[in-house]
């Protein structure tokens, strides 16, 4: 039990144990999803994310990890309840409030989805652009970020001339490059190697530590291991496994908590 | 408007569009040839009918059976009548020469009795009914005609054609605004993925209808331009062929307003290609989230 909220529903606030006041970055209340006249996927999910936190989300397939982040990067609205994202209720927004929140959160996609005919310099250029900075605003933190992602040398690069490993460092790249609020990521290290594996981590702790709120969708149990003071959301059958909707301090010696 | 056609190198490689890639040029420059011709067409069948209406409105002809025995006397009469403007008398030998063509040395015979013609110009408000009473009393059985009322079936159907005409072009653009409809819902199909991608990421709907709006623009104006300058080098070999055949067209050309509004035509098209590609993508991205 890491707190509660207090005042009951939206209008409530989050108390830590400490008894201090903390921002909800993410709030869901009742939530359910269904596609089209299909059984939920998702059914009623209560929690709340703390900013500045890290979280990782985990369950088996099929538990509705992807709906999950789908519903936090506002790519599907709930059927039923009420999610509110940077303090603002979005389940019914209309459609055209929801780029300025989208462009918050950062999101890496279990596939990828970088745009094939764009170079890795282009794509994750792309928020920036969409967020209006001017050509000499992004060559910068681009090549910073492809730096990073040890991808310098492969600017020009298109996808599917990268490997799989390539690709998905420009994804995170793309996802992190304007600084989100909001960080979602579905397996981002699936495809890279372990060091990889921990330069992508330490990217996203880095953030964390900055302020942003990350959630990490993984089965990679010595991720979680690694990443000491994340938080565990634990996915069953489209429900949180604990149903008073707490969230669990993950990291345990042995890794046999997922 | 003109930011249309400056966006960034960046934004112009999103959609990945190569020019003149797809149909969309070719279809709109064919519609465009065809409404030009049409609508010249339909502006030289205008030009024509009112050319006609306007020499023609204020003609009458009188034709009296006693051949040139009255004439001097006709002349005079309808000369003298207020409100006449111009009198001309068709001389007998020109009528027999005119006959000729199909009584052949037969229409020169003296016993062939032909009537006295004459043409005059006779202002609005001209008392048509005395000038006739008094043509009958010089040559009874003499008979007035309006021009506009002999010729009058032919100006109704050239006006029917022009509206026909301009029926064809309204028609045309709706067939070019299909077109382009079906070119930008195409277009959104091949990109749904790198829009699905920039909507994930925060791109409003205007900077995704941005970037279509602008690739249909310039292939519109593409399109329009090269049709219409396939129009017009038609219509200059259709006018330099008139001009050989003589009076074909009988003074019925296309006037400088006339040209005005043909030159305006292929920008119209690629405004209202470019207003309707605008509306359809903008519509169908209202249906994702």
């Amino acid at each position: 039990m890491i707190g509660a909220w207090q005042g009951g529903g939206f209008a409530g606030q989050y108390v830590n144990n400490a008894g201090r006041d903390v921002a909800a970055v993410a709030e869901f209340d009742s939530v359910g999803l269904r596609y089209g006249t299909g059984a939920e996927v998702l059914r009623d999910l209560d929690f709340r994310l703390r900013t500045g936190s890290f979280y990782f989300l985990t369950g088996p397939s099929g538990a509705g990890k992807t709906s999950l982040l789908k519903l936090l990067y506002l790519a599907q609205r709930p059927t039923r309840g009420r999610i509110k994202l940077f303090g603002e209720e979005l389940s019914e927004a209309e459609r055209e409030a929801l780029p300025p929140f989208r462009r918050r959160i950062g999101v890496v996609f279990q596939d990828f989805r970088l745009i094939r005919h764009l170079s890795a310099f282009d794509n994750i250029a792309l928020p920036l652009r969409v967020a209006g900075a001017a050509d000499q605003d992004v060559e910068g933190p681009v090549r910073e970020m492809l730096a990073w992602v040890g991808l310098a040398d492969r600017a020009s690069a298109r996808p599917p001339t990268l490997s799989g490993g390539e690709q998905q460092r420009v994804a995170i790249a793309r996802a992190v490059i304007n600084r989100p609020e909001l960080l979602v990521a579905d397996e981002p290290t699936g495809n890279v190697d372990a060091e990889m594996a921990n330069r992508l981590m330490g990217l996203f702790t880095a953030l964390n530590r900055l302020g942003t709120t990350v959630v990490v969708a993984t089965h990679d149990v010595g991720l979680i291991n690694a990443t000491p003071g994340a938080q565990l959301i634990r996915l069953e059958n489209g429900t949180l496994v604990d149903p008073t909707g707490t969230l669990r301090n993950p990291p345990h010696p042995s890794g046999s908590r997922t | 408007m003109l930011r249309w056609f400056f966006v960034s190198p960046a934004e112009r490689r999103l959609l990945g569009f190569s020019r003149l890639g797809g149909p969309t040029p070719w279809v709109i420059a064919i519609m465009s040839f065809s409404i030009m011709l049409i609508a010249a067409t339909g502006l030289a069948l205008a030009s024509t009918a009112a050319l006609v209406s306007r020499s023609i409105e204020t003609r009458y002809a009188l034709e009296a059976p006693g051949g040139g025995a009255d004439l001097g006397a006709l002349v005079q009469a309808i000369g003298s009548t207020h409100g006449v403007t111009s009198v001309d008398a068709v001389p007998e030998s020109d009528m027999r020469k005119t006959l000729e063509q199909w009584l052949g040395p037969a229409a020169q015979s003296a016993e062939l009795p032909v009537p006295a013609l004459i043409n005059f110009d006779a202002s609005r408000g001209t008392d048509l009914r005395a000038l006739e009473r008094r043509v009958q009393a010089i040559a009874p059985g003499a008979t007035m005609v309006a021009h506009r009322d002999s010729v009058g079936p032919l100006l109704h159907s050239l006006t029917l054609l022009q509206w026909v005409a301009f029926g064809l072009v309204l028609l045309l653009s709706i067939a070019a605004s299909a077109a382009v409809v079906l070119a930008a819902r195409g277009a959104l199909d091949t990109h749904r993925f790198t829009i699905e991608v920039m909507h994930g990421i925060g791109a409003t709907d205007l900077q995704v209808t941005h970037l279509f709006q602008r690739k249909i623009l310039i292939d519109a104006f593409i399109g329009s331009v090269a049709g219409a300058i396939a129009a017009a080098l038609v219509l200059l070999l259709l006018a330099s062929g008139a001009a050989i055949a003589g009076e074909l067209t009988g003074g019925a050309a296309i006037g400088a307003g006339d040209i005005v509004i043909l030159a305006l035509l292929p920008l119209a098209l690629t405004v209202l290609a470019t207003w309707v590609a605008r509306t359809a993508v903008l519509r169908t991205l209202r249906r994702a989230l």
